[in-house]
């Protein structure tokens, strides 16, 4: 491994995805857009485990991430299934509208 | 004959709780054999135990009879026990005899009342109590007679309770006389602790032994007593019950307020007549309170209309006198007023019941009049006992104890000439008041109509209080006149002889001229004033400050008035202002915190996923934030 990366650049850019999921989760209504946005935050996570295993050389970071690749997919199965049923309840993917499940 | 003494309190108890378990299902006539019948055979054994005692007085002059412990706690071991004295034995007498007579005459009396069981139960309760009260071998037996005297005034007093005034009148009565029990039984705590028993004669020769002469414990126990003995006995300042409690039956006033419980009182300062010895600022005290009692009673009954109303003065003012000779140390002349007074208030106020039952239950004296032809056989006992409440010189028993009283306020070394002039206007002033009752409802044009005459048992006990109301003077004459002791050396051997200060004891003759002279002014003034009429008290009464006075005195110097405005009303603005409790306050604060918490919280549960994306964010952060920067 000759050419390295930055690992401050690395980490800026695993925030800035962070930050983007996140505000995507907290401005979205769509709640497809939500899982999307999830999806981000979650591999954002990710580069931020494997940017640091590389940088202690270690393997730590990969198989992290490979623990949150698996834990996404099944939150995705989920997540689909969830939204799947909130279609037929109330004939729309607006995450609002399941406010009325309140109480 | 005196192991029978238990049988004179344990009577009236029994026709009580018999009557009051099972008066539904008697009739009347039977209800009448037991409530008048218990009373009976308890002055019956009263008068056997009496001879017995007389006959052949036991050691020392005094029998205690020990009935049972009443319990035992720390050393505290009061006992249910008799004690029979000279002392006792004279209020047992009378207690027993007067009220069996009120009972006689209330059996026809109250025949068409409804509640006819309900009084007699409380009748019969009410001499048991005032019986274990005179008996009472300790103070604290004494207070559960005390204590039970004032629970039958209360329910004698408001008997007819349909009438919310009624009502009314007999919780003040409970309520007044409360404060006075209240120091008294503050009184037996302190004389409790300090001497370390409650049983009488032990307790008077403990005080006697470890008390010197006007030391603090002993002027607070006098004190604490004295306290008690105002309350129940009517005396400035807690005299305001007593015309209220008029609203009771006739009898009742009778029984309650004339003849036994407010002389209870007087009675009590007998018995500890040793601690009074022993605080002479208290007995003071005592001396000045009857004096100034007995002269505002005295002005306040001339003004008054209701006949009833009168009366009540008048006792309140009789028992000013008892008071008066308690304080100078005539403890016997006391109890030989006591016992005359017995005898013609309880006649005047029968006397009343007849006149007010004649009349459809009128009170006001100005609307009675010339009663005199139509019920004679009462205007002739009510004119006895009037005569004996104004102390008609030489042929009324009211002379010969009031006189007494007076010479004792003039010789004795603790009385004073300042004492006896008060006596002597209070004695102007009492056959004022009373004939002017005497004329204003008996003579003069008739007004009403009498619609009931008294029945045989309604007159035979007024005539025969009226006869005692005569004879029971000559138990006692001053020596210028005959000089019989019989009352004072009887009590003798319970109570301590008057001192006569050297140089007063020829004055008695002197003294006793310008008593009479005194008594017959106020009936000749009463005369003037109310039979001829011309020298009309109205006109007096016109002027302005005349009117003045005449509104204070009526309205018994406006001590009720004084009274509301010290107490009654700001009790009531506490009570308002704290109706909701305002120590409450905190919890209430606390309910109401915790829900304006679970409102904040509910707010944030509202369902919205983003919402609570953000709140995890927010979170997130501050702990971030928290693990970074600290």
């Amino acid at each position: 491994m000759t050419a390295s990366v930055n690992l401050d650049h690395a980490l800026i850019l695993a925030a800035a995805l962070f930050t983007l999921g996140l505000l995507g989760v907290l401005a979205r209504r769509n709640i497809i857009f939500i899982l999307l946005s999830i999806e981000v935050m979650l591999n954002a996570a990710g580069l931020a485990f494997v940017v640091a295993g590389a940088k202690w050389g270690e393997t730590d970071g990969q198989v992290m991430f490979i623990f949150i690749l698996a834990m996404a997919a099944a939150e995705v199965s989920v997540g689909l299934a969830l939204m799947l049923r909130m279609y037929h309840m109330l004939k729309t993917l607006d995450a609002d509208a399941a406010g009325s499940m309140k109480g | 004959m005196l192991e029978f003494l238990w049988l004179i309190p344990a009577l009236p108890f029994a026709g009580s709780l018999v009557l009051a378990f099972a008066g539904r299902r008697l009739s009347r006539g039977g209800i009448a054999a037991f409530g008048v019948g218990s009373v009976g055979l308890s002055c019956i054994t009263a008068f056997a135990v009496a001879a017995g005692f007389i006959g052949q007085a036991p050691p020392g002059h005094f029998y205690v009879q020990r009935l049972w412990a009443w319990l035992s706690v720390g050393g505290f071991t009061p006992e249910i026990s008799l004690y029979l004295d000279a002392l006792s034995l004279v209020m047992m007498l009378v207690v027993t005899f007067v009220g069996f007579l009120i009972h006689l005459y209330s059996s026809e009396f109250m025949i068409e009342e409804e509640g006819y069981g309900r009084f007699f139960a409380y009748m019969n309760l009410f001499v048991g109590s005032m019986l274990t009260l005179v008996l009472a071998d300790n103070l604290l037996l004494l207070y559960l007679g005390w204590e039970g005297v004032g629970l039958c005034s209360y329910l004698l007093i408001g008997f007819w309770y349909k009438d919310p005034a009624n009502g009314l009148a007999a919780r003040k009565a409970f309520v007044v006389t409360r404060v006075g029990d209240t120091a008294m039984s503050i009184g037996l705590f302190l004389l409790f602790t300090n001497l370390g028993t409650l049983q009488i004669q032990e307790l008077m020769r403990l005080a006697t032994e470890r008390w010197a002469v006007g030391s603090g414990l002993a002027v607070a126990a006098a004190a604490l007593l004295l306290g008690g003995a105002l309350g129940k006995s009517a005396q400035l300042p807690l005299q305001t019950w007593l015309p209220d409690a008029m609203a009771g039956p006739s009898p009742v006033s009778a029984l309650i307020h004339a003849a036994t419980m407010v002389t209870a009182g007087v009675y009590l300062i007998a018995r500890t007549h040793v601690i009074f010895s022993l605080a002479p600022v208290v007995q003071e005290a005592v001396a000045v309170i009857g004096a100034l009692t007995l002269l505002l009673a005295g002005f306040s009954a001339l003004t008054q209309t209701d006949i009833k109303r009168v009366l009540a003065y008048s006792t309140i003012s009789q028992i000013g006198y008892m008071f008066l000779a308690l304080g100078v140390g005539a403890w016997s002349a006391a109890i030989f007023h006591f016992m005359t007074h017995a005898f013609f208030k309880a006649l005047l106020f029968l006397g009343a019941g007849i006149v007010i039952n004649a009349l459809h239950d009128e009170h006001n004296m100005f609307k009675m009049g010339g009663l005199r032809s139509q019920v004679p056989v009462t205007f002739w006992t009510f004119l006895v006992g009037a005569s004996s409440l104004s102390a008609l010189p030489f042929v009324t028993a009211g002379f010969y104890s009031k006189d007494l009283i007076l010479f004792e306020t003039w010789a004795s070394p603790a009385g004073s000439r300042w004492l006896w002039a008060a006596g002597l206007l209070g004695a102007f002033l009492t056959s004022l008041y009373t004939f002017r009752m005497v004329f204003v409802t008996f003579y003069g044009d008739a007004k009403m109509q009498v619609s009931r005459k008294p029945g045989a048992i309604m007159t035979v006990p007024v005539v025969i209080l009226a006869v005692l109301s005569v004879l029971a003077g000559f138990l006692e004459l001053p020596s210028s006149l005959g000089n019989v002791r019989i009352i004072t050396s009887f009590l003798g051997s319970a109570l301590p002889s008057e001192t006569v200060s050297p140089g007063a004891a020829g004055a008695g003759t002197a003294l006793m001229i310008v008593a009479s002279a005194v008594s017959l002014a106020g009936i000749f003034a009463a005369y003037l004033l109310f039979f001829k009429k011309n020298l009309a008290a109205d006109r007096l009464a016109g002027f302005v400050p005349g009117r003045m006075l005449h509104r204070l005195w009526f309205s018994g110097w406006g001590f009720d008035w004084l009274y509301d405005l010290l107490f009654v009303r700001p009790f009531f603005w506490f009570a308002r202002s704290n109706k909701d409790d305002f120590s409450d306050l905190v919890y209430l604060g606390m309910i109401w915190l915790t829900g304006r918490f679970n409102n904040m919280l509910s707010v944030s549960q509202n369902g919205k996923v983003r919402f609570y994306a953000a709140g995890i964010a927010f979170g997130a952060v501050v702990v971030i934030a928290i693990a970074v920067f600290l």
